[in-house]
């Protein structure tokens, strides 16, 4: 077992998902940043994706990339994250760090390893690193009993979300609709459709992101899949100057919506 | 196995295509695919088709006839004497991609690319660009075979390449700035790859040049090798042996890796890519991504690129929009690391001093991309006539015209007025004054007699009448 799946699990034994809340490190700065994923754990986030700037963030919206862009133009990097690591976990809830590959590369595979486990992570989602390429971070992930989650899409073949949820640990990351993050009028049957094909092929809980932004869609999400994944809904709320306030607003609305009555079947 | 453009039986072996990348598109520890897997399924059925496509005899004629009618290939060599004299006294030939069809290399590709996407059925295109060169070949493909075209460009060159933005719409495209981070060629790719993964189901990304995730640096490349697989075969039909040395300039690569590519197993002819050295690799502000960066992931695979120590892209500095780029194609950090090719710097003056020199030596206006492998023709000549020994061979690839850059020289040169009208310049021509021409090019330049001065120049539809 791990952390994740342990949390996630706990979670559906009370006949809900889990809610799972992705906040940057940096912006509006280092201090801010984590007194919101704070925040965000208070209103009821069981887990929180602690995410790291990147440059290029090819996966993701304008919303994140705006927000995040800050960040990188503060020379915030992977140094500054495991504070961020630190204060989630200490508020109570499983951190798991969202990375794009190249700054965990660049500042070493293993070194990122020992120093996220030291810290108390849980271990990393890696939106833009695919099984096949992992070879390091699988090794590293063994060594050190790190959680690694890979992405499944609604495009993968039959044989790919095989191989690629075999090589998950934690839960598994479906990407519900066919795009790049951002907060969406509707969820669409895409990602339930995604959820089915991907329980075919294992028994990790199966956690749907990319596209959620409030509590009805969290409630809708909640009733196939193992966890909620919200991303630029609370970037969202502080862009708008919300500020903690608003992300433990959001988080409360949310985690109703996941343990909305009648929900889950 | 095939190469797309075999050379007459009898003149050479078949090319070989070099054994790299891997079935999985590694060139050694460079390549791979580093994308959401969103994008895999897409990736796949590329690969697929156009491994199917390499070798399907009907594909192989359709390209041939649109490179020969549409393109214009074979592109001409020609020997450059005047500009020559400027490199250490050694041969220089030129290979004359600035002579297709819309002004550089970059047709070769999209051609392929875009006979690609009607057989597998995609009624869409995407592309970015930096220049604009790849965008107006995109957008021209588009336009030849029906598609509806989507170019993305960072707003920052939308400014400096406004020409090209014009081509493009004049072409039927849809030309969208890209606002997000540096607004240039790195930022246009993350945009054109955002919209991939959203429309992946009627869109083709038409990728400019040979880096992103396999399989985009082996098919680009197979689509280039023609510039070298031609060239090789004229350079030893016209002096009867191979060149010394072939230079291309680099920025992602892709004009580079197509002439190197025929030359490859040759081991004694040196391949030199030039990089964009900006202002000085030494002040930071370049683009020279094996020159002056470290191995990384950007743009879906492994390869050289400018990077902090938080693995950051750094932003890039060039005065040419396409060498503007912080990555290269993984293929050349291979060669580089081989040893098969080097890499060197160079300027943005030293590009440009080569620029104005072969405008007045040969009455060849190059891209300024070209020019940075000109510049390196006259370092790489210089420093072998100082070695002695008998002339060298030097094989440029001028990979596009510079039609495109006529402003940006302008004012690099403080040429006449190459800004829009100002109210002060309305008066001046009220009053019989013309914007200052500023100087000429050639320092050298003698007045010719009952030559046409600037005061008895006939401007506008006057012109030409009291001939």
């Amino acid at each position: 077992m791990s952390r994740l799946q342990d949390r996630i699990s706990a979670a559906r034994a009370e006949g809900r998902a889990a809610l799972i809340a992705y906040l940057p490190v940096g912006y509006p700065d280092v201090p801010g940043s984590i007194e919101a994923m704070v925040a965000a754990v208070e209103g009821g986030a069981d887990v929180v994706e602690v995410g790291v700037p990147y440059s290029d963030p090819g996966m993701d919206g304008p919303t994140i990339q705006q927000a995040v862009d800050v960040a990188v133009r503060a020379g915030i990097g992977l140094r500054d994250v495991f504070g961020a690591v630190r204060a989630v976990a200490a508020a109570g809830a499983v951190p798991v760090v969202m990375s794009y590959w190249n700054p965990i590369e660049r500042y070493g595979v293993d070194r990122f390893a020992d120093d996220l486990a030291a810290a108390g992570g849980a271990g990393a989602i890696t939106p833009d690193l695919i099984p096949d390429e992992a070879a390091p971070w699988l090794a590293a992930t063994d060594r050190t009993g790190l959680d690694r989650v890979f992405l499944v899409a609604p495009s993968s073949t039959d044989a790919r979300l095989a191989s690629t949820v075999a090589a998950c640990r934690g839960f598994v990351y479906a990407a519900s609709t066919m795009g790049v993050t951002g907060t969406r009028a509707t969820v669409g049957d895409a990602a339930e459709r995604l959820v089915t094909r991907t329980r075919q092929v294992t028994r990790l809980p199966v956690c749907v992101g990319l596209g959620v932004s409030d509590g009805d869609q969290a409630a809708e999400v909640g009733a196939f899949a193992d966890g909620v994944i919200v991303g630029s809904a609370y970037v969202r709320t502080l862009l708008d100057g919300r500020g903690p306030d608003g992300v433990r607003a959001l988080s409360a609305d949310l985690a109703a919506g996941v343990r909305r009555v009648g929900a889950r079947t | 196995m095939t190469a797309l453009h075999p050379p007459a039986p009898g003149v050479r072996d078949l090319p070989a295509r070099p054994e790299w990348p891997d079935a999985t598109g590694h060139f050694g520890p460079y390549g791979g695919r580093f994308v959401p897997e969103a994008l895999i399924a897409a990736l796949d059925e590329l690969t697929e088709a156009y491994e199917a496509m390499r070798l399907d005899p009907a594909f192989l004629a359709e390209f041939d006839r649109l490179q020969r009618d549409y393109t214009g290939r074979p592109s001409a060599l020609t020997d450059v004497p005047r500009f020559a004299e400027h490199c250490g006294g050694a041969r220089v030939l030129l290979k004359r991609e600035d002579l297709n069809h819309t002004g550089s290399h970059k047709i070769n590709n999209v051609l392929g690319q875009a006979l690609l996407t009607q057989r597998i059925g995609k009624s869409r295109v995407i592309a970015e660009t930096g220049a604009g060169q790849h965008g107006v070949a995109t957008a021209t493909a588009a336009a030849l075979m029906g598609l509806s075209c989507t170019i993305y460009m960072g707003e920052e060159d939308t400014r400096r390449q406004a020409l090209n933005v014009a081509r493009m719409r004049l072409l039927g495209a849809e030309v969208i700035p890209v606002t997000t981070g540096s607004r240039t060629l790195k930022d246009a790719i993350n945009e054109a790859f955002r919209d991939w993964v959203t429309n992946v189901a009627t869109t083709n990304y038409v990728f400019g040049t040979v880096a992103g995730p396999h399989p985009f640096p082996a098919m680009v490349r197979d689509f280039q090798r023609v510039i070298g697989d031609e060239a090789r075969e004229q350079v030893l039909e016209r002096c009867g042996r191979l060149p010394d040395v072939v230079l291309a300039c680099v920025g992602g690569g892709s004009n580079a890796i197509g002439i190197f590519t025929a030359f490859v197993p040759d081991a004694a002819v040196r391949l030199v890519g030039l990089e964009a050295g900006g202002d000085g690799v030494q002040t930071g502000r370049h683009a020279a991504s094996i020159t002056g960066g470290d191995p990384g992931v950007l743009h879906g695979a492994r390869s050289y690129l400018l990077q902090d120590e938080n693995g950051q892209t750094i932003e890039s500095h060039s005065i040419s929009a396409g060498l503007d780029y912080p990555g290269v194609g993984p293929e050349h950090s291979y060669l580089h690391d081989l040893g098969r090719a080097e890499y060197r710097p160079v300027t943005d003056e030293q590009a440009m001093e080569a620029f104005a020199l072969l405008c007045r030596t040969e009455g060849i206006i190059p891209a300024i991309e070209s020019a940075h492998a000109l510049a390196g023709a006259m370092q790489v000549g210089r420093e072998l006539a100082e070695q002695g020994g008998s002339q060298p061979l030097l094989l440029v690839n001028l990979s596009g015209r510079g039609d495109k850059d006529v402003e940006t020289a302008s004012a690099w040169f403080g040429l006449g007025d190459h800004t829009a009208p100002t109210d002060a310049d309305d008066r001046a021509v009220e009053a019989g004054r013309g914007a200052d021409p500023g100087p000429g090019l050639d320092t050298d330049q003698q007045p010719t007699e009952g030559a046409v001065s600037n005061d008895d120049a006939v401007a506008g539809p006057d012109a030409g009448q009291q001939a």
